[in-house]
């Protein structure tokens, strides 16, 4: 993990590096203001020199200043942001999963039957509409068209649920799909077949020895669905004109933020990293066969 | 009473009897007699040879949904192509005069392509346009039907390079990787663990930050991240496919590692590189969307269906035309591709029972 | 010991597929007695499986037709059970051990927990109670330090250990009639001669009768006093082991016996395999099936389907040259040596 943090952050570096331009295009700074600001932020040092300052304040935590919004660090920055995308992020990754698991583990069990193939057909169209398109067609008719929610900006709590509906379609959609399809798998298991023979009632069998065995594999799941939600935030927050991360990184694109920039891709990156790294600790714990030491135990 | 022995008709290797059967006590003596033992009879086989191809495609028309994507991409295919030269314009031919018609369309006027803008007024009487626009115009007075063409041909284009360039590199890559095996795969899947544990998205929006946004630099930077999908994909089923015995028995019979990659490893391998290729479609045409829509895309007057959408959300409001048709394009595009990788990755898959 | 605990009479049971209709079962009628085995033999796609998943009613509600039949237990009709019925019946009266140990076991779930599944749904046992009988069980079917046992999961055992585990699941709460569906075939030699050794000697303690399927004739002679015979859905052959063993009547069972090696009969005679392979259960004539490949084919045998006709005393078999109709074949027959 570490390893793979340490390439993420030189990558970044080095790429940043490469950007066209420098970070002051925008403004008419005269030659001696371009050394100063330069100087400033260090820019006039060797590469070598700067990127050992990179990871030495880096590993203090310290994302370095922000080019734009002078006197304020990446950190500020990122921490003021992150409220509104962690809430709308978090929302719909639960309301996702849970609408997902309900929807993919009643068609399973209904398999073949009209509602089953209505389910389908509605994952198959929730994961492949792009979410904005989804986010715009919500903001139209239930925000502008029939005003039942805001449709953007953020001052209340209601202000949040657009988005996260638009957030969490993909989820639902991934979600239902996937465990639709593990269920169905572990229907047709022999150790099902030796369940009923025990003489357990069917709801007592899909509870205790279908979902158990079904649900444990939705944990991997977790890793790209989270993702899968901080892509979306880039767009959705755009939409809604919500004041978070996505929104920041947009911009900072927009004016050359590089540090900015490059704060946020690490923050993503790192969360990404950490998510991965508990989806498998939880896979770990929840699958009796996997020896958390390394590999799976034979019998 | 004299019967024959017939065939029957729905299986030609079992007799059945041509007459209705008599009650067993009142069976003729004569029937007790041997009869010559029938060879062809013992060994049934139950329905007819057919290749995987063959068996694969039967399987893939049967589902409906997969047929009817096929027949909507290809709709849109030759739209695509078609379509910008339908209407005689180009897609970045400005006329101010025409800027902002609502899509008119005479004879579907009912349908709501009658040129009545968001406050009922025919902009077309108003301003005393002959001409019909049939997607309308955007606010340059351009042609939006053959700029959604134009655009539909662009990220099609687009999404079929990466997915191609995606192909040869995974396949390349996956292929040396599961060939060889041992401590060469083990230092390539390293690296691939590394890299998987960027976030896509990152990477694709820095790659164009420095490449400066157009076609190349985003088929570039998609390339650079789907790969790996397609990388694993190959060397999971070559390793599947190594493992058999049937390549064993090749090799004991004397297979050069060539002829073990072209005849054996490779065909088996094509059902899984193929579906992976159809879903990388549309995620290609996803991303491409994406990056317009936050800026990064193509540049005017350049249209992409991202550009599209992007225009149109901004308008979206008075001019909800704008949005709808490259939004329902998209859609189209991207549902029937996913149904198509869904049926071909059903039908190739030889344990798929109903 | 000799009363009538189970009794199939003329079960028909048939497959619906998307375009065709699967005769797996076709006629099948036999009974078991307190305390016998009754073994069932026949190649894939006999319909044995199916016979005895349909006794626990364990077939898949959707496709199943059950077309005709009836089987008595303790004087009721098994097939017109209520939902409730059936599963008091599943695990108390009748319990199955099937095949494959690998699959066989929730492999989320300790196996002490799975054993106390069984017990607590059908018996009123506080959590204690049952735990105590479980490990009662474990020790009766031999798995060593039980107590610790009972807390591990079902990928920490052997395969031997495993089939253990599932036999102890059945017999949890004693049942009067144990299915054991192939319980070896997927074991090793050694092993399997202990699980047949552990299901006598829980035979002999409790009284419990034993249909026992197999396609293993070595298996049959070991344990069952009767055997049926089973091929393309019908039973073409049943009576005591001994008897079938000795004079052997359908030339399907004869062909068995031919192709398996014995240890009575002389080292440089042949073994003889049955040509062809089993006919396609949708696509049946309406001749004895077996006819294709049998080498005592008549006439009469390709059109009509033979009926049962009694051999022995408690030997019965269908086929056309048990008919007085066919004396003049039967003699033809004897001479070429088929």
């Amino acid at each position: 993990m570490l390893v793979t943090l340490w390439v993420i952050a030189t990558a970044t570096f080095f790429l940043m590096k490469m950007l066209p331009g420098t970070p002051f295009n925008n403004e008419r700074l005269s030659d001696q203001q371009l050394a100063v600001m330069n100087e400033k932020y260090g820019l006039d040092k060797p590469v070598a020199i700067q990127y050992l300052r990179y990871m030495a304040n880096l590993a203090q935590g310290d994302l370095g200043e922000s080019y734009k919004y002078v006197g304020r660090s990446v950190t500020e920055v990122i921490g003021e942001r992150i409220g509104p995308s962690a809430l709308i992020g978090f929302q719909a990754l639960v309301l996702g999963t849970l609408i997902g698991l309900v929807l993919g583990v009643v068609s399973a069990l209904k398999h073949n039957s009209l509602l089953d193939y209505t389910a389908v057909t509605l994952a198959v169209l929730g994961m492949s509409v792009p979410s904005f398109v989804f986010a715009a067609l919500l903001q139209y008719y239930v925000g502008l068209k029939w005003g039942l929610l805001p449709p953007a900006l953020w001052k209340g709590y209601e202000y949040t649920i657009l988005p996260t509906l638009a957030l969490s379609v993909t989820v639902i959609a991934t979600v239902a799909r996937f465990i639709r399809t593990e269920m169905l798998d572990v229907i047709n298991q022999d150790y099902v077949l030796t369940a009923s023979a025990k003489g357990l009632s069917r709801s007592k069998v899909i509870i205790r020895h279908v979902l158990r065995n079904a649900l444990i594999p939705v944990v991997t799941m977790l890793g790209p669905l989270a993702v899968n939600i901080m892509t979306g935030t880039l767009v959705i927050e755009k939409i809604f004109s919500v004041p978070g991360l996505g929104e920041q990184f947009s911009l900072s694109v927009l004016v050359n933020d590089y540090s900015v920039i490059m704060g946020i891709t690490l923050f993503y990156s790192c969360l990404f990293i950490f998510m991965v790294f508990l989806v498998d600790l939880l896979y770990g714990l929840l699958d009796p066969r996997i020896n958390l030491r390394g590999g799976k135990q034979k019998g | 009473m004299n019967m024959e022995l017939e065939r029957s008709k729905t299986n030609p290797s079992l007799p059945i009897a041509n007459q209705t059967l008599p009650p067993l006590d009142e069976i003729p003596a004569d029937w007790f007699v041997p009869e010559p033992v029938d060879p062809r009879l013992q060994e049934q086989i139950s329905g007819p040879m057919t290749s995987v191809w063959k068996d694969a495609m039967q399987r893939l028309v049967k589902n409906r949904g997969a047929v009817v994507s096929l027949f909507m991409i290809l709709l849109i295919v030759f739209l695509a192509l078609v379509g910008p030269y339908m209407s005689g314009r180009t897609y970045d031919e400005q006329n101010l005069l025409h800027s902002n018609l609502p899509p008119k369309i005479p004879g579907l006027e009912w349908l709501g392509f009658n040129g009545v803008d968001v406050n009922g007024v025919d902009q077309y009487e108003k301003r005393g346009i002959t001409e019909n626009f049939w997607f309308g115009t955007d606010e340059f007075g351009r042609d939006l039907w053959t700029r959604v063409w134009k655009g539909t041909q662009i990220s099609l284009l687009i999404a079929l390079l990466a997915a191609l360039l995606d192909l040869l590199i995974g396949v390349a890559y996956g292929g040396i990787s599961a060939f060889y095996g041992g401590k060469v795969d083990d230092f390539m899947q390293r690296i691939i663990e590394v890299l998987m544990g960027i976030p896509n998205l990152v990477v694709i929006i820095l790659f164009i930050l420095i490449l400066e946004p157009g076609i190349s630099s985003i088929v570039m930077a998609m390339i650079v991240t789907g790969w790996v999908n397609m990388a694993r994909v190959v060397r999971g089923q070559i390793f599947q496919i190594k493992a058999q015995e049937f390549v064993l028995a090749s090799k004991a019979l004397g297979a050069s590692n060539f002829r073990l990659i072209v005849r054996h490893l490779l065909p088996n391998a094509v059902g899984p590189i193929l579906v992976t290729m159809m879903f990388t479609i549309p995620s290609a045409i996803f991303f491409e969307a994406f990056l317009s829509f936050i800026g990064l895309g193509l540049q005017p007057p350049l249209a992409s269906l991202g550009t599209l959408i992007q225009d149109g959300y901004v308008g979206m409001r008075f001019f909800a035309y704008k949005l709808v048709f490259p939004g329902i394009v998209i859609s189209i595009l991207m549902i029937c591709f996913n149904l198509l990788a869904d049926g071909l990755r059903d039908a190739l898959d030889p344990r798929m029972k109903k | 010991m000799s009363e009538t605990i189970l009794s199939v009479e003329n079960l028909r049971i048939s497959f619906r597929r998307k375009d065709r209709l699967i005769q797996a079962v076709r006629g099948v009628s036999f009974s078991l007695k307190k305390g016998e085995t009754l073994a069932i033999v026949g190649e894939s796609g006999s319909g044995k499986s199916v016979t005895s998943r349909c006794l626990m009613r364990l077939l898949p509600e959707h496709t199943t037709e059950i077309r005709e039949g009836r089987i008595l237990y303790q004087g009721k009709d098994i097939l017109k059970y209520s939902k409730r019925e059936v599963e008091d019946l599943r695990g108390k009266e009748i319990s199955m051990v099937f095949q494959d140990p690998m699959t066989s076991l929730n492999p989320t779930m300790k196996i002490g927990q799975q054993i106390m599944e069984g017990l607590l749904q059908h018996q009123s046992l506080t959590k204690a109670e049952a735990r105590e009988k479980a490990l009662e069980i474990l020790k009766l079917v031999g798995i060593p330090h039980a107590e610790q046992r009972m807390e591990a999961y079902p990928h920490q055992f052997s395969g031997g250990m495993r089939q253990r585990v599932v036999i102890a699941i059945a017999l949890a709460c004693r049942p009067k009639i144990l299915i054991a569906d192939e319980p070896t075939t997927a074991l090793d030699v050694t092993i399997q001669a202990q699980i047949l050794e552990l299901m006598k000697s829980v035979q002999e303690k409790t009284g419990m009768s034993i249909i026992l399927i197999t396609h293993d004739l070595g298996v049959v002679a070991n344990m069952a006093q009767r055997v049926a015979v089973m091929y393309a859905g019908e039973i073409v052959e049943i009576g005591p082991t001994d008897e079938i063993f000795a004079n052997p009547q359908h030339p399907y069972t004869k062909g068995l016996l031919r192709s398996m090696p014995r240890l009575d009969v002389k080292r440089n005679e042949p073994l003889v395999p049955i040509p062809g392979s089993p006919p396609d259960l949708s696509r049946l004539g309406t001749g004895c099936a077996f006819a294709p490949r049998c080498t005592c084919v008549m006439k009469v045998c390709h059109h009509c389907s033979p009926r049962q006709a009694p051999v022995g005393e408690d030997h019965l078999a269908s086929c056309w040259l048990l008919d007085q109709r066919a004396e003049k074949a039967r003699q033809a027959f004897q001479a070429s040596g088929a």
